[in-house]
């Protein structure tokens, strides 16, 4: 590339550099600093934010928050890949409505969408008063404001995001592969649980990685619809930054956060590269 | 080629016996019994209001290399799907060694495909693909074991088989797909362009394999193909299709000599037709002959058309001489071969001659 062609992305690079990394590495520098009575952030270059994470009351909101995006992912998953096989398996025409239908919720502010949820579940809201109007139950039931309720926002916004990647690989699946299956004596279950399932983990796992780390880093919902008695990782920073006025501490507790992701990704891309590597290596063998 | 024969011996008497093994010796004592293999009784195939096959009846013997050979289009694949499983007839029957199959799944009949790009499962090693089938029909282990180290000699890739499909060449990914197929002990092995893609040099090799093969393992081949040269080299006997019907249906050497009409004519190898008393007649290129317009006295036939010569191109063993008729103004090629002792110009004028039973009479399409 000349020298004209390497100008081409210094707009790109400035503004990344502007408005991601500075800030980034503010962040970095913050969480190293420690505050005033009043909130003022003092660069004192100490670990105190570190080891207070360390507490048992943060590292059990830390817990809680993996254990809450492990079983969103989890169900996920489950939801997500049938319907994702559905699409893939309706007529060519029919897929894209499919997907869009998938993705129109996103069409709509995520914060009013959680506030819809809270109106049709809370105990004078459209399921309780159905409910109590079909004669299905006598009092109303408490459905928000508990971990169902988080887990069922956290399902509700990031089913998509595991959508989309299975999709794809499903979508990519060579179908004479299980005609071939088909032809060796495998059965349609057999042959979705030896073909299509193996070669569609790919997608699988993009899917995992994304809807993981988004919940991990979730606030809305654990705020809207599980009211104070839910705090995840992502309300505890939001607070130290909102209410507590403790910078540092927050920002310690996003590092902290960012590292755990920038790990799993990295696991992820080295399972995908062993799977890939391997391959390579043998086929300079051939040649 | 004596360790190949052996190595077949070897996978028959191990993987062969019972009842099958019974046809493989009376194969080898060569007192050919011929017994129908696959029958097809009254195909029709229509996908919506798209006819592929309007009507079709055919068998196919025990044993035979029979080739399904017509253009791209001409239902020849769909055919072979439907013996598959993987098509069902719109009506008619499938009958595989006297059983009606037409309704069974693939899963549940006794044959295998070579498909056209293999299909071989990237994310399992050459052996775990062969042994795919086995486990399908819980084949004991041991005898699995057993089996897949014999097709993995017959194909010669024994060093290989700890490869990912990815991890080899086209040819070597071919013998796998057929390797995999055959280690079922199929009733009929259904092969689908097998060699479509590869280079020219590899198909010719293994089209001799697999003829090798075939003859060995005295197993029924249907063999899907668009190229002629490959059909007359490798079949016992060729079918030929052209918009799901059958053309003609005859050894290689009857459908290169006497085609039934223009377009199987056309189709395999070069011809040309010659209207004489109302009736189409095909003469390969080789059959006709050429000499001076004026010539008297000659020892051989009349010739029987005029024309000139307006080009001649030369082919390395031959010359092709092109010439153009005078009644029609069609233009004929006629093969010249170096040591014959008149030469052509181009402009000469020429008769054209050929022995009676040369002449091919052909149905028009």
């Amino acid at each position: 590339m000349n020298k004209n062609g390497k100008l081409l992305i210094a707009p790109s690079l400035a503004w990344l550099s502007i408005f991601f990394v500075i800030p980034m590495l503010i962040v970095v520098a913050v969480s190293f600093a420690s505050r005033t009575t009043y909130g003022q952030v003092v660069f004192n270059w100490t670990l105190d934010n570190y080891i207070r994470f360390v507490e048992p009351l943060y590292i059990s909101i830390f817990i809680q928050t993996l254990v809450v995006a492990l079983i969103t992912t989890v169900i996920t998953i489950l939801m997500g890949y049938p319907l994702a096989y559905m699409i893939a398996q309706l007529p060519k025409k029919w897929q894209q409505p499919g997907l869009i239908l998938c993705m129109i919720p996103f069409w709509i502010n995520f914060l009013i969408r959680s506030y819809a949820w809270v109106i049709i579940l809370r105990t004078q809201g459209v399921l309780n008063t159905l409910l109590l109007k079909a004669g299905i139950i006598d009092m109303p039931i408490q459905m928000l404001y508990n971990e169902g309720a988080v887990m069922l926002g956290m399902v509700y916004a990031l089913l998509p995001f595991m959508i989309l990647p299975i999709y794809v690989s499903i979508e990519q699946l060579d179908r004479r592969l299980l005609e071939a299956a088909s032809d060796l004596g495998a059965g349609p279950f057999t042959a979705f649980r030896k073909i299509t399932l193996p070669l569609t983990m790919p997608g699988v796992a993009a899917g995992t990685i994304l809807v993981f780390i988004s919940s991990l880093g979730m606030f809305v919902v654990p705020d809207v619809m599980g009211g104070a008695k839910s705090a995840l990782v992502g309300n505890l920073i939001q607070n130290q930054f909102l209410s507590a006025r403790d910078w540092p501490f927050g920002a310690s507790l996003s590092i902290v956060l960012a590292v755990l992701s920038l790990v799993l990704i990295i696991l992820y891309y080295k399972a995908i590269q062993a799977q890939k590597g391997g391959e390579r290596d043998a086929a300079k063998d051939v040649a | 080629m004596t360790s190949y024969a052996g190595t077949i011996a070897g996978f028959m008497t191990a993987n062969r016996r019972g009842p099958r093994g019974a046809v493989i010796i009376r194969k080898g004592c060569d007192t050919k019994k011929m017994k129908d293999m696959v029958r097809l009784e009254g195909i029709t195939k229509k996908f919506g209001d798209h006819v592929i096959i309007p009507t079709l009846d055919l068998n196919i013997n025990d044993g035979e290399f029979l080739t399904l050979l017509g253009p791209s289009g001409c239902g020849k694949t769909t055919l072979l799907r439907m013996i598959a499983g993987l098509e069902t007839p719109t009506t008619g029957k499938v009958i595989l060694d006297g059983q009606d199959v037409t309704n069974l799944p693939p899963y549940k009949r006794n044959v295998n495909m070579v498909f056209q790009n293999y299909a071989l499962f990237p994310h399992m090693t050459v052996k775990e693909n062969i042994r795919f089938g086995l486990k399908m029909k819980n084949v004991p282990d041991e005898e699995a074991e057993e089996r897949i180290k014999q097709v993995l000699y017959l194909i010669q890739l024994e060093e290989l088989k700890n490869r990912y499909p990815a991890q080899m060449s086209g040819g070597q990914q071919q013998r796998v797909a057929i390797a995999r197929a055959l280690v079922n002990n199929p009733k009929v092995l259904l092969l689908d362009e097998p060699l479509g893609a590869l280079d020219y040099q590899l198909r010719k090799k293994l089209q001799i394999e697999l003829k090798n093969l075939q003859r060995g393992l005295g197993l029924t081949f249907i063999y899907v193909t668009h190229d002629q040269e490959e059909a007359l080299t490798m079949s016992d006997r060729i079918v030929i299709m052209n918009k799901g019907v059958i053309q003609q249906d005859g050894t290689p050497n009857g459908i290169y000599h006497h085609p039934h009409n223009t377009f199987v004519a056309r189709f395999i190898g070069e011809s040309n037709f010659f209207a004489l008393d109302g009736q189409s007649y095909a003469l390969r290129p080789e059959k006709l002959n050429l000499c001076p317009e004026d010539e008297e006295n000659a020892s051989h036939p009349e010739p029987k058309f005029f024309g000139t010569v307006v080009d001649i191109v030369f082919y390395g063993t031959i010359d092709k001489v092109f010439v153009r008729l005078d009644n029609t103004n069609d233009t004929v090629v006629a093969y010249q071969y170096f040591d014959d002792v008149q030469r052509w110009k181009v402009d000469d004028r020429v008769g054209i001659w050929w022995y009676d039973r040369d002449g091919v009479m052909v149905e028009n399409e």
